[in-house]
């Protein structure tokens, strides 16, 4: 694989490597959209949601993107204008700057840092910045305050999430995402290796608080008090239309996409399968095809923990904000302490 | 024996769950509007239909409606008498009944307090229009929709007849 790159130019490179991130970014986001906000909420609750925009309204997705490209880009008449139209890029870019760790195969990955954990955690929260000089930006007190709110809430789920984070890699002894996919399918739990050593198993405490962070971090449902349109209008987005809107949209759901994947990497061994089962021993030895079905493997894996996000938004009506903030700070990051102690203590025994 | 004890949290999944489930398999509550219908309760409010003949333009239908949407207007005219060597009878004739479904709020005040049994609710409901002058409904096109109108069901067993004695 790094034979093959070598071949090709240095600006052949970088346009493969921006191709690949654009696929990585909005394939995800589009299959959840589809997949899930538009199919899944509404068998929830009994219809069938967008039928007629191609077989069973698959292409709603364009029919949408084309409507919203079409609309005026308008800002308020005492808004900050240059920060009020580039916080929706700000977060954006920082989905993309997420993607660029998230390994899909043995050789396919965009970059391979050996503090891959730390940067992707550092990475996600420049979300925050882009939402609340959006809130700041629009001159509406709706958007001030969902930005306030959103700023409070992912700051409060941050921790907990890092916190969740730190068993893996206490377990795994690594915090290359590569390493930590690599130590759960070789790894065994207690002795017995048939199925590696995914963490959902052994770090099933850490998995959920995790979870429950991931679940805040995207303010879904019952986490969207920052959005909260029974009372905000639509929090710090109240101001933006057009392609702006549709930024923060994709933004959402890709971020959405995103972190399932890493938490797929994190949880459930990523885009490999338990090594044994091919006679695989380390990274070395894997196979060459698995740059091919890596991905594939990844990409199902990050459906079915999406689907669990999405399922939990469609059911549970929204927190209050003193209640979500008792939740981060007396339960979440709490539990998420004992978590790594227990960890810890384990790591040591066996 | 109890059942034992769902958190309320697990059965909240498992309702919305469940929906989709049955929606997959069943299908779903609601229908694909323009490709299949639903067939509106007889008694539905969908639109007024006017039977010209029975109408005496006596205008208690628009004096009684809240939106002032029916617009009545008629002349006298003398017809011939009803036996001879009688004083010619005066009727009168109605030149125009518009109703502007634009206005109208479908309380059916104006159904209700017809003496003559001039107006009737009919059913349907497809007649929106590009332009909203278009919904101003003319006599002749009032008299179309009593083709639509359906005749009245027969009175449950036991129900007590209401009106006349």
């Amino acid at each position: 694989m790094n034979a093959l790159l070598a071949t090709i130019p240095y600006w052949g490179q970088s346009l493969l490597r921006v191709l690949g991130g654009l696929v990585a970014v909005l394939l995800p986001a589009g299959t959840v959209v589809y997949l899930f906000l538009f199919k899944m909420m509404s068998f929830m609750q009994s219809r069938l949601g967008p039928m007629e925009a191609g077989p069973y309204g698959s292409m709603q997705l364009f029919a949408e993107v084309g409507k919203w490209l079409q609309k005026e880009d308008i800002h308020p008449e005492r808004a900050d204008k240059f920060i009020f139209k580039i916080a929706p890029l700000i977060v954006l870019s920082s989905t993309f700057l997420l993607v660029a760790v998230v390994p899909f195969g043995p050789d396919a990955w965009f970059t391979n840092f050996e503090a891959g954990v730390f940067y992707m955690l550092a990475v996600s929260s420049v979300s925050v910045l882009g939402i609340l000089i959006a809130g700041w930006s629009s001159a509406n007190k709706y958007s001030l305050l969902g930005g306030l709110r959103a700023a409070g809430q992912l700051i409060a789920y941050e921790l907990p999430m890092v916190l969740a984070v730190v068993g893996v890699v206490i377990q795994a002894g690594t915090m290359n995402l590569q390493g930590i996919v690599m130590a759960q399918n070789a790894g065994s739990m207690f002795g017995w290796n048939g199925l590696g050593n995914p963490y959902i198993l052994t770090q099933f405490v850490g998995f959920l608080v995790f979870m429950i962070a991931v679940q805040a971090e995207l303010t879904q449902t019952p986490f969207d008090m920052p959005i909260a349109e029974s009372e905000l209008v639509s929090g710090y987005m109240t101001e933006y239309s057009g392609f702006r809107f549709l930024i923060f949209f994709i933004g959402e759901f890709a971020t959405a996409g995103v972190f399932s994947m890493i938490a797929s990497i994190l949880f459930l061994g990523g885009w490999g399968v338990p090594f044994r089962w091919f006679g695989w021993t380390d990274m070395a030895s894997v196979a060459n095809w698995m740059n091919i079905v890596g991905p594939l493997i990844l990409f199902t894996k990050m459906i079915v923990v999406v689907f669990f996000v999405m399922w939990v938004r469609f059911s549970y009506p929204r927190f209050r904000e003193d209640q979500l903030q008792r939740f981060a700070w007396k339960v979440l990051i709490p539990v998420s302490l004992a978590n790594i102690m227990v960890t810890a203590v384990l790591k040591v025994a066996f | 024996m109890a059942k034992p004890k769902v958190p309320g949290l697990l059965k909240g999944l498992g309702v919305t769950f469940n929906t989709l489930v049955r929606t997959g398999v069943e299908g779903a509550a609601t229908v694909q509007y323009p490709h299949e219908k639903e067939a509106p309760p007889l008694r539905a409010r969908g639109v007024i239909a006017l039977h010209e003949g029975n109408c005496t333009s006596c205008m208690l239908c628009a004096r009684s409606c809240p939106d002032w949407c029916i617009y009545i207007e008629g002349h006298k005219e003398l017809a011939p008498p009803r036996r001879a060597g009688g004083a010619p009878r005066k009727v009168n004739k109605l030149d125009r009944f518009d109703i502007d479904y634009a206005l109208c709020m479908y309380c059916g005040i104006c159904v209700e307090v017809c003496p003559f049994d001039a107006l009737f609710w009919s059913p349907e409901y497809e007649y929106s229009e590009p332009r909203i002058a278009d919904l101003l409904h003319d006599k002749a096109k009032l008299g179309e929709w009593m083709q639509t109108v359906p005749e009245a069901p027969e009175y449950e067993a036991g129900a007590e007849k209401k009106g006349k004695k």
